[in-house]
C-alpha cells in the first residue's frame, strides 16, 4: 500500500514537472494559474459526483448509463426550484429529481430485468425530452425567459482557507499569502502554489460538501455493513442472497443513491457553475463521469484523479486557447512515453502508431499558431478518449456488473 | 426451449404476442394524456387533431421522409445490438459522412446514377472510418464502445463545425447560411413524385417523398437476409449472444466486434444522406441534429428486427409531423417527445415482462411433461 502511495506521488510530481517545463517553454502561463486551478476544481465537481453516482450503482451490479439523464433532470430541477426558492432548496430538488430518474432505472432493470444499457439510454432520451417539454410549457406560461433557459438562481457564498487563501470567518477577512507567490512564475514553485491557491480559495460550500463525498463514499462502501452488502450484490448476488442479504433492496439503494448524486451534480452545474439552467448544460458530463469511474477502476480515489484530469482539460479550453495549444506538446510528451513503454515491451506496431501520432502532434503544434475555437471545445472529449485508451486494460469491474439478477435463479 | 411453447398455436400464445405491444400502447397513451391534461386541454381533442392532420397526404409524405433516415440509422444500431455491442455514435458518423460526401461529391460531375453511388460510397467510408476508431479502441485497448462512441459524437460535432466554417463552406449570394458547394444535378436523388402521380397521389405543398426511401427499404431487406440467413449473420449473433461459446466454435469474436462496428458506421454514414441528396443538395449549418439519438429509440422499440424498426420509424415520423398541429389548439408540439419517450420505456418493460412470463409458463409445462 505504501509503495502504491509513493508511486502515485512520484507520478504526480513528474506530471507537474512536465507541465512546468511546458509552461516555461511555451509561455502559456495559464496552464497552472490560480484561475485555471480553481476553474478545474469547479468543473471537476459535477464529474466527481456523477462518477461517485456510477460507483454506488455499479458496485451494486447495475450499469448506469442513465447518469447523463439523471444529471439533466437534476440540472433542470436546480434551475426551476432554485430560481423560485433559493439555491439550497434547488440543490435538494436536484437530488430528488435525479433520484426519481434513478427510480425509473431501478424499476426497469431490477424489478423487470430490462437490459441495463437499454434502460439507461432510454432514460437519457426521456429525460432530455421531458425537460424540453417542461421548459417549453413554463416559457409559454410566461415564467421563464426562454424555452431553453431558466430564470437566474441566487449564488451560494464562497469561502477559502484562512490566512493562506484569503478566507473570511465571522467577519474577519484573512490575508491572502499564496496569490503573490503564484504570480511570480517561478519554475515549479509558482506552479504548485498556484494550483494549491486555486483549489483552496473562493470555494462554494457545495464544492466542499461534494468533495467530502469522496472519503464518505469510501467509508460507506468499504467500512460499513451496508457497504459490504451492497458490494456483495454486485460481486456475487446469489451467494449474498444465500447469506440473507436482500439483494433487490441493496441494488435499489445503490441505484437511488447513484441518481441522487448525479442529480446533485446536475444541480451543481445549474446553480454553482452557472447561475441558471440551460438546455444542453450537462453536455455529456454524465458519460464523462462514467469514464472517470472506469478510469478510476471503480474506486473513489481513482474517480477523483479521472475527474481532476477532465476538469483541468475543460478549464483550459474555457479559459484560454493558448494553453490548449501548449497542451498539444503535453500530449506529444505522453505519446513519446508510450512509444518508449511499448518498445520496451516489444509491441512494435502500437509503438509505431504512437510514434506517428507523437510526430503528428509536434508537427501540429508548430504548424498551427492558434487553435480555432471549435477545435478547442473538443479538448475534454479527446482527453477522455486518450485516458480511457491508456487505462482500460487494467480494469476490474464488479463481477456481476450489468447482469440481470432474479431471486431464485430464474432468468 | 422456446420451441416448446411456440410450436403450439394456442390462444395463450396469441394473447402473449399481443400483450406486450398492447400494454405498451395503453400505458403510453395514459402518460401522454396526462401530459396534455397538465396543460389543461382535452387529450381526445389533441389526438383527434393529430390524427386528422397527420393522415393528410402531405403530412404522410413528410412522415415518411422523416422516418427514412431514422430507419437507416436504426439498422446501423441494430447491427451492433445483434453483435452484443452498442454504437451510440451514429449521430457523429452520419454527420461526418454527410459533410465529407457533400464536400467531395460537389468537386466533380459523373453520370447520374454513378455519381450518387460514389457519394454513397464516400459517406459509408467516412462513417465506417469514424466508427473504426471506436472499434480499434474496443478491440486493442479494451475501451467500452458506448463511452468512446459518445466522445466521438462530441468530437464529430466540433470537427464538422470547424471544417465547415473554416475550410468547406462557400459563400452563396444573399445567404448567411454556411454551406458546402451545391451538388451538381447528377448527384441529386430524384424524389418519388413521378411514381406517386401514376397511382393517383397529386403534388403536395410540402414536396415529394425522398427517393432514398427505396434505399432504406432495400437496406432493411438486406439486413434481415444477412443477419438471419447467412453464415456471417449467424457468427455476428453468436458472438453477441455468447462470446465464449462462439469462440469455441471457431468464431473470432474480436474480429466480429471490429467488423460489426465498422459496418454499423458505414450504414450510419448513409443515414445522413436522404435530406442532403433529396432536398438541400448541400451540407449546411441547419443539418438536422438528433437523428442518431432518435434512431436508438427506433431500434429499441423495433426490437432490432427489420420489420419492427420499419414500424417504429414510421410511428416516430408520424408523431413528429402530426404533433405540429397541436399548436393550433394551444398545446406545446413538444408533447410528441413525451409520447415517444413513454412508448419507448413502456414497450421495453412490457416485452421483458412478457418474455419472463413465457419462460415461467414453459418451465411449468416442462415440469408437467417430466412428471407425466
Amino acid at each position: 500500500m505504501k509503495n502504491k502511495t509513493t508511486r502515485l506521488l512520484l507520478n504526480a510530481t513528474y506530471l507537474l514537472l512536465l507541465i512546468s517545463i511546458i509552461r516555461l517553454v511555451t509561455g502559456a502561463t495559464d496552464l497552472t494559474s490560480v484561475g485555471t486551478a480553481s476553474a478545474a476544481l469547479l468543473l471537476s465537481i459535477p464529474i466527481i459526483l456523477a462518477g461517485l453516482g456510477g460507483l454506488f450503482s455499479e458496485r451494486a451490479g447495475v450499469v448506469n448509463i442513465g447518469l447523463e439523464g439523471m444529471m439533466i433532470l437534476g440540472a433542470w430541477a436546480g434551475g426551476f426550484i432554485g430560481s423560485k426558492h433559493g439555491p439550497w432548496l434547488g440543490l435538494v430538488a436536484a437530488i430528488i429529481f435525479g433520484a426519481v430518474g434513478a427510480l425509473l432505472h431501478a424499476i426497469a432493470t431490477i424489478s423487470f430485468g430490462v437490459d441495463h444499457v437499454v434502460s439507461g439510454v432510454a432514460i437519457n432520451i426521456i429525460a432530455a425530452g421531458l425537460v424540453r417539454y417542461l421548459s417549453t410549457i413554463l416559457y409559454q406560461g410566461g415564467s421563464w425567459p426562454g424555452p431553453s433557459q431558466s430564470p437566474d438562481v441566487k449564488g451560494i457564498s464562497l469561502n477559502g482557507l484562512p490566512v493562506l487563501s484569503g478566507g473570511h470567518f465571522f467577519g474577519w477577512q484573512s490575508p491572502d499569502i499564496l496569490t503573490p507567490i503564484a504570480e511570480k512564475h517561478w519554475f515549479l514553485i509558482s506552479d504548485l502554489i498556484g494550483i494549491i491557491r486555486g483549489i483552496t480559495g473562493d470555494l462554494s460550500y457545495v464544492t466542499l460538501i461534494a468533495f467530502l463525498f469522496i472519503p464518505m463514499s469510501f467509508f460507506v462502501l468499504w467500512k460499513t455493513a451496508f457497504g459490504l452488502r451492497l458490494r456483495s450484490a454486485g460481486e456475487a448476488p446469489v451467494a449474498a442472497e444465500s447469506l440473507g442479504v436482500n439483494v433487490y433492496a441493496m441494488k435499489y439503494a445503490g441505484v437511488l443513491i447513484s441518481g441522487g448524486l448525479a442529480g446533485l451534480g446536475g444541480g451543481f452545474l445549474a446553480i454553482v457553475a452557472a447561475n441558471h439552467y440551460q438546455e444542453n448544460q450537462v453536455a455529456g458530463r454524465g458519460y464523462i463521469g462514467l469514464a472517470a469511474l472506469l478510469f478510476g477502476n471503480y474506486r473513489p480515489g481513482g474517480i477523483l484523479a479521472g475527474a481532476a484530469l477532465f476538469g483541468f482539460a475543460d478549464a483550459l479550453q474555457l479559459r484560454d486557447s493558448a494553453s490548449i495549444h501548449a497542451l498539444i506538446l503535453l500530449i506529444a510528451a505522453i505519446l513519446a512515453y508510450l512509444v518508449y513503454r511499448d518498445m520496451k515491451r516489444g509491441k512494435m506496431l502500437s509503438a509505431s502508431i504512437s510514434a506517428v501520432m507523437a510526430a503528428g502532434s509536434v508537427w501540429f503544434y508548430f504548424a498551427v499558431k492558434e487553435l480555432p475555437g471549435q477545435l478547442v471545445t473538443m479538448t475534454p472529449y479527446i482527453a477522455t478518449l486518450l485516458v480511457m485508451s491508456l487505462a482500460s486494460q487494467r480494469l476490474r469491474m464488479p463481477a456481476a456488473d450489468g447482469m440481470p439478477y432474479r431471486r431464485g435463479g430464474l432468468r | 426451449m422456446s420451441k416448446l411453447v411456440s410450436k403450439k398455436f394456442s390462444l395463450t400464445n396469441v394473447a402473449l404476442a399481443i400483450a406486450a405491444p398492447l400494454a405498451a400502447a395503453i400505458f403510453s397513451i395514459l402518460i401522454s394524456s396526462l401530459a396534455v391534461l397538465a396543460s389543461h386541454k382535452s387529450p381526445l381533442l389533441a389526438y383527434k387533431t393529430m390524427w386528422e392532420f397527420g393522415t393528410q397526404a402531405g403530412s404522410l409524405m413528410e412522415a415518411v421522409n422523416s422516418a427514412t433516415p431514422y430507419y437507416i440509422a436504426a439498422i446501423a444500431i441494430a447491427v451492433t445490438f445483434r453483435a452484443g455491442l452498442f454504437n451510440i455514435g451514429v449521430e457523429g458518423q452520419l454527420r461526418l459522412g454527410a459533410l465529407f460526401s457533400c464536400y467531395i461529391g460537389a468537386m466533380f460531375v459523373l453520370p447520374p446514377v454513378l455519381h450518387v453511388l460514389v457519394i454513397f460510397l464516400l459517406a459509408m467510408t467516412v462513417g465506417g472510418l469514424w466508427a473504426a476508431i471506436a472499434a480499434y479502441l474496443k478491440v486493442k485497448r479494451g475501451v467500452n464502445e458506448v463511452i468512446s462512441t459518445i466522445m466521438l459524437n462530441s468530437l464529430a460535432g466540433g470537427l464538422s463545425a470547424y471544417l465547415l466554417s473554416k475550410h468547406f463552406a462557400v459563400i452563396e449570394e444573399g445567404s448567411n447560411n454556411l454551406q458546402t458547394k451545391q451538388l451538381p444535378a447528377s448527384a441529386q436523388f430524384p424524389d418519388l413524385m413521378p411514381l406517386l402521380r401514376r397511382i393517383g397521389i397529386g403534388d403536395q405543398p410540402g414536396g415529394g417523398v425522398y427517393g432514398m426511401f427505396f434505399v432504406a427499404v432495400a437496406l432493411g431487406i438486406l439486413f434481415w437476409f444477412v443477419v438471419n440467413r447467412t453464415r456471417f449473420g449467424f457468427e455476428l449473433r453468436a458472438s453477441g449472444q455468447n462470446p465464449i461459446a462462439a469462440r469455441f466454435s471457431g468464431v473470432n469474436s474480436k474480429k466480429m466486434t471490429f467488423i460489426a462496428l465498422v459496418i454499423s458506421g458505414a450504414i450510419a454514414g448513409l443515414s445522413g444522406l436522404p435530406t442532403v441528396l433529396g432536398e438541400t443538395h448541400s451540407y449546411n449549418l441547419g443539418f438536422r441534429a438528433g437523428i442518431g439519438f432518435s434512431a436508438i429509440a427506433v431500434a429499441l422499440l423495433g426490437r432490432n428486427s427489420a420489420g419492427g424498426m420499419a414500424f417504429s420509424a414510421l410511428l416516430f415520423g408520424f408523431l413528429e409531423v402530426s404533433s405540429r398541429s397541436l399548436e393550433l389548439i394551444d398545446i406545446a408540439p413538444e408533447t410528441y417527445v413525451i409520447m415517444q419517450g413513454s412508448i419507448l420505456l413502456s414497450s421495453v418493460i412490457a416485452y421483458e415482462v412478457v418474455r419472463r412470463f413465457k419462460l415461467t409458463l414453459q418451465s411449468k409445462e416442462l415440469a408437467k411433461v417430466e412428471l407425466a
